[in-house]
């Protein structure tokens, strides 16, 4: 049974990963970029969702709007301001000011919150399932986790191949001078990526203090690097990618919390990142992308 | 023998047949052209030719030595040395030290060396100075030693791609489409340029070229290739009459 | 007179790097006035080693950032193997009957050596990869160095060493026994050994080794590299040999600053704080503030953005925020092409000429 718990846990741990990972590989497959500020987003949303439960006694799905509606103005808000005019510069300057971003976000936190922990309040209100005869106990938690994974997975599919805007981010993805020359308005596709990325952190983020309820202003960044090697483990720029990595990567972290050890779990982690880059550089979903002479 | 001999030559892309079957046979100290339409595969040859791909058919000789497949740095040491369709220059520094980079492996120092400082750092840092310096006198760039190769005007900066190309010494020389973006006073300088490296440096050149003009002035044989494969081959005079060629080039 | 250009420039550079010696010279001449004359606060003194010790592990990552042309996030790892290899030396050492200096100066070669090595072997694999993926990559490596090192326990007895992952009691030392690397406790009894001297001495050393490595034919390679690697292997440059190169003594100079670090404290741990991303980040920002490329703006970036809050008191609970703003503010000033344009034209303005025309 232990081992069937922690697959769950780690599924569901892994679910919320992946939506995260959601962020990072739309964001690269269209603007080419590692948004190194997507783990504060999330922290920045769940800072919300504790701000109006705890502190205005908000009801839970209001304060999840509200996050998702914050976290989604700031992610177009921080692309417009400092990655925009980066665009044409060369990457190592993007990612840099990236890094700034993500520092500015947990300043900014800890100013306004401190760095003492936070007690989450869950916004899961769904009763733990029992199976197997009350051997096998899963937290609402972790339920919601993965249906939410995959409602927002299918969704997202189907957002791209079905609708205008989601046919644009993926000719811009491809190329994006071509894009603009066919009338995409570029600028838009790529504010709606950042938008998207950021409204889906969100979520994440209160998934995630809901299941870990501790919250500081550097929650999000342990998260936000984790679900980045996800998306590069399953394929930086695929949909699908983000998703098997994501999971892949939560239950990797759960077994190897469990069965070796809770303090080499992050090392263990970063090993498997290092070693899909190593043999297979593009991850499990990814394509090559070759280099013109 | 012939100082380039491509044999069968093929590279398939995935399930795209990018050249097939190419035979070339160039002689020391001639001029030789490669031509044909847009996306004939003619850069790929040279990439192959360079080590820059690995082909997938066929047989490159090279003063007799068979360099089929093996790397771009070991290719250059065999003495082939190129330069690029969309010029690949080191931008952030000096036309001279983008000479001196050439000479890598002509003057070369242990690092150790370098950064001790010890006479022989000294000594072929000279010798380096010496030699760059001629090389840019050839191609009239020596008064923009110090500029940074970036800020030179297009024309200048072919010359220098040209110039570190030369510094390595190479028995065979490729360049690929040098005329690209020059107006008409530009490259009837670049044609006299490439025949006097030709005959001041004994070496042997293969080119890409659009510029009929250019192709008709210097080159003595031609290969033309369209779809990856050739279509004619011979003396200039003939190929550009060749109806077949023609019909290549306007029925684009 | 034909080569009258290069013998010019070969001094202006020469000249360049000249005044930066004299910059740290002077620097340490002042600072051992105002020490000797009491008129330097005990908090000043206490920060002198630091500054060394961030200064030269920003110089060893500007030679990766700026001169290889890649970006490392984990260079804080390199300090950390370098820090625990000498200290581990040291202690070991601590009963032998070797002269102090000389073991600091053995401590010093090890740890450095040491950093090489793992600068070595994780360049192997990781240099292949592009940009933004290098730099992950060289983050989780920072974090599992980190990590092992405090889950790592070794003991010394008379049987010799025992090493273990799990705990303390699993060494099963001898009474004699003498636990040296303490998990994640870390090496405790190192001897403060570090000085100010030494500090300066290394940067100097450090800046010697980078712009002797820079102007000369390694160093040329190494940005050809850099600047256009296809061009650079068309004419016969080793593409791995020299990023490896650079990459290792990149990791060699953070080794010495970890040395450093690890005889300033009589503590010493494994934290996110000292070599966690967060370190190597903040080495980053000393890198990119002070100019990628530009050794000299790396030392001073080091030591004022270190001394900034110090000397601010008031200010330090903003510190990190102002960073960060002005770290973006920066980044954007200098980066943005739209700025560049704009800056043009100033200059332009400023000199009284028309902007120029594009040919």
């Amino acid at each position: 049974m232990g081992f069937i718990s922690y697959l769950i846990n780690g599924i569901s741990l892994g679910s919320i990963y992946a939506i995260i990972a959601l962020g990072y590989t739309m964001v690269y497959g269209i603007a080419k970029m590692l948004n190194f500020a997507h783990g504060d987003v999330i922290m920045i949303g769940c800072y919300v969702v504790f701000t109006m439960m705890s502190g205005m006694g908000m009801h839970p799905l209001i304060s999840i709007v509200a996050a998702v509606v914050v976290c989604t103005l700031l992610g177009v808000a921080i692309e417009k301001v400092a990655y925009k005019p980066l665009r044409k510069a060369a990457p190592l300057a993007v990612l840099i000011t990236a890094i700034g971003v993500s520092y500015l976000l947990q300043n900014i936190a800890l100013l306004i919150f401190g760095a003492d922990t936070k007690s989450f309040t869950s916004v899961v209100s769904i009763p733990p399932i029992k199976l197997a005869g009350g051997e096998l106990v899963i937290s609402g938690v972790t339920v919601v986790a993965i249906v939410a994974c995959i409602v927002i997975m299918v969704g997202l599919m189907i957002f791209i191949k079905k609708s205008k805007a989601g046919q644009a981010m993926l000719a811009v993805s491809e190329d994006k001078d071509a894009a603009q020359l066919m009338g995409v308005n570029v600028n838009a596709t790529i504010s709606l990526t950042f938008a998207i990325g950021s409204g889906l952190a969100a979520i994440a983020g209160v998934l995630l203090c809901s299941a870990y309820p501790t919250l500081t202003p550097y929650t999000g960044a342990m998260p936000g690097i984790k679900a980045f090697t996800a998306a590069v483990f399953g394929g930086i720029g695929s949909i699908p990618g983000a998703f098997i990595g994501g999971i892949l990567l939560g239950v990797i972290e759960v077994l190897g919390r469990a069965y070796i050890s809770s303090q080499l779990s992050d090392a263990i982690v970063f090993a498997v990142l290092i070693i899909v880059l190593l043999v297979k550089p593009t991850g499990i979903l990814g394509k090559a992308v070759n280099e013109k002479v | 023998m012939a100082l380039l001999e491509v044999k069968n030559l093929g590279i398939s892309f995935g399930g795209l047949r990018a050249v097939d079957d190419l035979n070339l046979k160039i002689e020391k100290g001639q001029l030789y052209g490669l031509i044909g339409p847009n996306g004939a595969g003619k850069t790929t040859v040279f990439n192959m030719l360079t080590g820059v791909y690995k082909p997938t058919d066929g047989s490159i000789f090279l003063d007799g030595e068979n360099i089929t497949g093996k790397k771009s740095i070991e290719i250059n040491k065999h003495g082939i040395a190129r330069t690029f369709q969309n010029i690949r220059l080191f931008h952030q520094q000096s036309v001279l030290d983008n000479v001196k980079i050439g000479l890598h492996n002509e003057k070369p120092y242990s690092t150790l060396s370098g950064i001790l400082r010890l006479p022989v750092y000294y000594k072929v840092e000279k010798e380096m100075n010496e030699r760059a310096m001629e090389l840019l006198e050839v191609f009239d760039l020596q008064n923009e030693a110090e500029v940074l190769a970036s800020n030179l005007p297009y024309g200048k900066q072919r010359k220098l791609e040209i110039a570190r190309a030369l510094a390595t010494n190479p028995k065979l020389l490729l360049l690929d489409e040098p005329a690209a973006g020059m107006n008409p006073n530009e490259t009837a300088e670049l044609m006299d340029t490439i025949r006097f490296v030709r005959d001041k440096f004994d070496m042997t050149i293969l080119l890409i070229e659009h510029d009929m003009k250019l192709v008709s002035g210097i080159c003595e044989e031609l290969t033309v290739l369209n779809f990856g494969q050739e279509l004619a081959q011979g003396k200039t005079s003939d190929v550009l009459n060749n109806p077949e060629v023609i019909k290549a080039y306007l029925g684009e | 007179m034909k080569n009258k250009a290069n013998f010019k420039k070969m001094k202006k550079t020469t000249k360049d790097n000249f005044i930066t010696y004299g910059m740290v010279v002077a620097v340490y001449i002042i600072v051992q006035v105002m020490v000797m004359t009491g008129s330097m606060s005990s908090l000043m003194q206490g920060l002198l080693v630091p500054l060394c010790i961030y200064s030269i592990v920003a110089i060893g990552l500007n030679l990766c950032v700026g001169y290889l042309g890649e970006l490392s996030l984990g260079h804080a790892g390199f300090m950390c193997a370098g820090a625990f290899s000498s200290a581990f030396f040291t202690r070991c050492m601590e009963d032998s009957s070797m002269n102090p200096t000389l073991r600091f100066v053995f401590a010093l070669i090890i740890g450095t050596l040491v950093a090489a090595l793992f600068g070595f072997l994780i360049g192997i694999p990781v240099l292949r990869l592009k940009g933004d993926y290098l730099a992950i990559v060289t983050l989780a490596f920072g974090e599992i160095i980190k990590n092992i090192m405090n889950v790592l326990y070794v003991g010394k007895d008379s049987a010799g060493f025992h090493i273990s992952m799990k705990n303390k009691a699993a060494l099963n030392l001898a009474e004699d026994g003498d636990v040296i690397i303490d998990g994640a406790k870390g090496i405790t009894g190192t001897p403060h050994q570090s000085t100010f001297t030494i500090g300066v001495i290394l940067i100097l050393i450090s800046l010697v080794v980078v712009f002797n490595l820079v102007n000369s034919r390694s160093g040329r390679a190494i940005m050809a590299i850099r600047d256009n690697r296809i061009a650079a292997e068309s004419v016969g440059i080793n593409v791995t040999k020299f990023k490896l190169m650079s990459f290792t003594i990149s990791a060699a100079i953070a080794g010495a600053g970890g040395v450093l670090y690890a005889h300033n404290l009589s503590t010493l741990t494994a934290l996110p704080a000292n070599f966690g991303y967060n370190m190597s980040i903040m080495i980053l920002v000393f890198v990119v503030l002070g100019g990628i490329g530009n050794i000299r703006g790396s030392i001073i970036a080091a030591v004022v953005l270190t001394l900034l809050p110090e000397l601010l008191r008031g200010l330090s609970d903003y510190r990190m925020l102002i960073y960060s703003i002005l770290l973006i503010v920066l980044m954007l000033f200098n980066w943005a092409p739209g700025a560049i344009v704009f800056r043009e034209r100033m200059k332009q303005k400023l000199k009284g000429k028309k902007t120029k025309e594009v040919e």
